[in-house]
């Protein structure tokens, strides 16, 4: 454990409170932001080092640039609040608390690309949030009209599909079709919606452009390390006294963090739902949460999603759980995805049961490495997390 | 009730009839009727002047849009990691027991329906669940007893009471 502490570069856990404080001045970073240019906002979300919250990290200001630069009769922002990945429930709370910063960072952006329309894909799960959401998008368009400025925002809802999250799947869905990624490129910046120029962003990362247009870049850089700036909100769940939502600066030791939000007896904690990885207790020391790039140990990207299991959690129900869930949720379209899903599936319960001896877990391993190489899209791509960190963590486990 | 065809049509012309409608529609459809029935997915793929396979793909993809008939209140019961580590195996049986009936079945008086479904994203309040589009979390086996005995003496209009928690 010694050695990995002296590895580590990360800070210990640093509060915040951006995401969550009020956003009664909506009106006024709104007509203030319009009044700059385009590149001046652009320059500003570069300089702060915003990376998309939903996962993948793509800088916030590049994605913003691409759109801007490109010529298109019609350009479109959308709000991705597909909120599916399991451990995740902080967008549902931006949304219902803060809704105008959202709204107001939909429009800066409109106004940074030349859109005239944006639109928010609700998860059909999120039903209920509809009604105050829309009341919210009136009081917005009537304030846009007063001062001129000519932008529109519809919600479009989900309807219970996990690959909607994956933004072209969300474009397919939003076409009237079924939910099935696309091939990139093109990438959205240049062929989204319709095949126009879209800018596709989480509604926490949002969230965090109203933050740096209202108190500037610098305020954002300060906070987090190199590579990942700013805080992030983290949905925190499973074996813990206090499960919920808490904004913390980005680069974070996962000791720190168990230590935290851990009942004293955490065996591992999943980091960026069933989709991210599955760090064992060995490993908290080495671990920082926060995107790729860092010097030295292992640094873990998240949407925000951490599960903790303490000691009385089989980790094979874990992974059962999460085949079951990519089993389901596969789109169906690439064989990797969906037969390796069924595979990997199929190969645990075997292995449990004793029909296959434990070598045949090295199989799987290699299966699911396969699907990491040739699956078309995210979710066929990253299943190979969650299985392989937990099967070569817990081997046991799967066996006896 | 609006006859389905009239529906169809009022959500057409509220929606347009380009392809990019075909979801609003189809959930138009649901939230009246609780599933789309194949007249429903012809006479929507007529209104659109689509072929009916690709309503019937479109809409079959999609686990919110049913294509059995359901009940008035359709339960999904959240059986993703965090509701199953908290106990969502005896919610199940607790509905399960009071309803009679088991997952993917309807009561035979057509009110209720089991389903379960993956992450709400109500995992710091598990176990979780959605009757239509109301959300019940931190569910125990009586909870869930003293909802759906709310919803069975209710038995009347679209019931919205006990216990909703939104955050």
């Amino acid at each position: 454990m010694g050695e990995g502490q002296k590895m580590s570069t990360s800070h210990l856990l640093k509060r915040a409170d951006f995401i969550f404080k009020s956003d009664n001045d909506w009106e006024d970073v709104l007509k203030k932001n319009l009044n700059r240019t385009a590149n001046e906002l652009i320059n500003e979300l570069i300089s702060s080092e915003l990376k998309g919250r939903g996962g993948a990290g793509f800088p916030t200001g590049l994605k913003w640039k691409i759109s801007s630069e490109i010529k298109a009769d019609e350009k479109f922002v959308i709000c991705n609040a597909d909120e599916g990945e399991p451990g995740t429930f902080k967008d549902r709370e931006i949304l219902s608390r803060v809704p105008f910063k959202v709204l107001t960072a939909i429009a800066v952006c409109a106004y940074v690309i030349g859109a005239k329309k944006g639109f928010i894909y609700l998860r059909g799960e999120y039903f209920f949030l509809k009604d105050n959401l829309q009341s919210a998008i009136d009081e917005f368009e009537r304030y846009c009209r007063k001062i001129g400025f000519d932008f529109s925002i519809s919600i479009f809802m989900g309807s219970g599909a996990y690959i909607c999250g994956e933004e072209t799947a969300l474009f397919e869905s939003m076409e009237g079709k079924r939910g099935e990624p696309r091939n990139k490129p093109p990438f959205p910046s240049s062929s989204g919606y319709m095949n126009k120029p879209t800018v596709i962003n989480n509604v926490e990362t949002l969230a965090h452009t109203y933050t740096i247009f209202k108190y500037g870049s610098k305020r954002f850089y300060d906070l987090g390390v190199q590579f990942s700036r700013g805080t992030k909100l983290f949905s925190v769940s499973g074996d813990t006294p206090k499960p919920g939502i808490y904004e913390l600066e980005l680069g974070m030791s996962l000791v720190d963090f168990v230590e935290e939000f851990g009942d004293d007896d955490t065996k591992a904690v999943q980091v960026g739902g069933a989709s991210g990885f599955l760090v064992p207790r060995k490993r908290f020391p080495e671990t920082t949460i926060g995107f790729q790039g860092r010097l030295v140990g292992i640094s873990l990207p998240t949407g925000g999603s951490m599960m903790l299991f303490n000691s009385s959690r089989s980790m094979y129900n874990v992974l059962d759980n999460y085949l079951n869930f990519f089993a389901e949720e596969s789109c169906g379209q690439c064989t990797p995805c969906r037969v390796g899903c069924q595979q990997l599936l199929k190969g645990i319960k075997a292995v449990k049961r004793g029909e296959k001896n434990a070598a045949y877990l090295d199989k799987l391993l290699k299966l699911a490495e396969t699907m990491t190489y040739t699956a078309k899209c995210g979710l066929g791509q990253s299943v190979a997390n969650s299985f392989s960190s937990i099967v070569e963590n817990f081997r046991e486990e799967m066996i006896y | 009730m609006e006859p389905i065809s009239d529906l169809i049509r009022r959500l057409a012309e509220r929606h347009g009839r380009e392809r990019s409608s075909l979801l609003p529609i189809l959930q138009g459809v649901v939230e009246q009727e609780k599933y789309l029935s194949e007249y429903s997915m012809t006479q929507i793929a007529r209104e659109l002047d689509l072929p009916a396979a690709e309503v019937y793909g479109t809409a079959t993809f999609y686990s919110f849009l049913e294509y059995k008939k359901m009940g008035k209140y359709i339960i999904r019961l959240c059986k993703t990691i965090t509701c199953s580590m908290k106990g969502e195996n005896q919610i199940l049986l607790a509905i399960q027991e009071m309803l009679k009936i088991k997952v993917g079945e309807t009561t035979p008086d057509g009110n209720f329906s089991l389903l379960q479904t993956n992450c709400l994203g109500f995992c710091h309040k598990a176990p979780a669940m959605l009757i239509n589009n109301e959300v019940y979390t931190e569910l125990t086996p009586e909870k869930v007893r003293d909802i759906l005995t709310s919803y069975i003496n209710s038995n009347g209009g679209g019931t919205k009471n006990v216990n909703v928690s939104s955050t």
